[in-house]
């Protein structure tokens, strides 16, 4: 199975690179964007079937190494629940 | 500059893929002790009982995921942090830095730099009044020391709670500090112009700058030196 997982930073976590492309992006014309945030996805192929087993390893992935919870949100998806 | 009373002490400097200071640190040491440090791959479980740990600066694993991510859940890291629990003294220098506190050995986490370059140039730091440490025993509150930095994620983060605790505990070591001919005193937007931090029993010290790339005149500044110098000679005590 597959999950995604979305890590971004926490709000009041300052975010240079968003604020250059946010810039960036106000010099291209596109005047009405007010803010950038980056973030990153992580995308995992796990040997399992169990879609409730697979969220609840991949959140102990992201508590362990996947994200820096002093900084970061993370957000699982899994790809194909049915 | 050596002190031959530190020969009995022992350093070991752990190495990561990437690791591109250990060498450097590995020299001022043995300038210092007059005994070579054992360099410890990453690899490895365990730690000869030592004196001190240092973990260098670098690009462990290529800043891969996040700075120092990968390196704080190698093997010898796990013994780095079993050391520093029975009260071993540990230094982690810029990546070294890093890496400890994606250990939680330290509080906080170092983002990138608020003007998004790569910082390479000296600073001047201020000792602060810290707690009892071996790391500023030998030094006054107060007392500047020239040493250069060299990172693209030294801008120290933490929440205002562990900010007003480092500050309140005694932790904050050093601070950037104004008097560097080479540009703002604050040279990554750190909270609190923190260049280093202890740990809460004063044993484990986390800094950005490099002290191994000031330890002789040639350098442009021996401050790394005395730091070290006198670090060592508080842990011989």
């Amino acid at each position: 199975m597959q999950a995604i997982v979305n890590i971004s930073l926490k709000e009041g976590v300052l975010d240079p690179q968003g604020r250059a492309i946010a810039r960036s992006l106000g010099d291209l014309g596109f005047s009405e964007v007010n803010d950038v945030r980056v973030g990153k996805q992580i995308l995992l192929d796990v040997d399992e079937t169990d879609p409730a087993r697979l969220r609840q390893r991949v959140a102990r992935m992201c508590e362990t190494l996947l994200s820096n919870t002093v900084i970061e949100d993370y957000s699982i998806d899994i790809a194909d629940e049915t | 500059m050596t002190l031959s009373s530190l020969v009995s002490l022992r350093v070991a400097i752990t190495v990561f893929p990437g690791s591109n200071c250990d060498r450097d640190m590995m020299v001022a040491v043995e300038r210092l002790t007059n005994r070579r440090p054992a360099l410890v791959w990453h690899k490895e479980a365990n730690l000869e009982p030592v004196d001190l740990v240092i973990v260098p600066g670098g690009f462990s694993f290529g800043d891969y995921l996040r700075c120092g991510a990968l390196a704080a859940r190698s093997p010898i890291m796990s013994a780095v942090m079993d050391h520093a629990a029975r009260g071993g003294a540990v230094l982690g220098v810029c990546n070294g830095f890093q890496v400890l506190t994606e250990t939680g050995m330290l509080p906080g986490v170092l983002i990138r730099n608020s003007g998004l370059r790569f910082s390479c140039r000296m600073v001047r730091l201020e000792t602060a009044e810290t707690m009892p440490s071996p790391f500023t025993a030998g030094l006054t509150a107060g007392q500047s020391l020239d040493i250069p930095v060299a990172h693209n994620e030294g801008n120290y983060f933490a929440d205002e709670d562990t900010l007003y605790r480092l500050q309140d505990n005694g932790q904050i070591a050093f601070r950037y500090v104004a008097g560097s001919a080479e540009g703002p005193a604050n040279p990554n937007g750190a909270a609190r112009d923190i260049a280093g931090i202890l740990s809460n029993n004063g044993r484990v010290m986390g800094m950005m700058p490099h002290p191994e790339r000031a330890i002789s005149p040639l350098h442009g500044s021996s401050d790394g030196a005395t730091l070290l110098s006198k670090s060592l000679e508080a842990l011989m005590s």
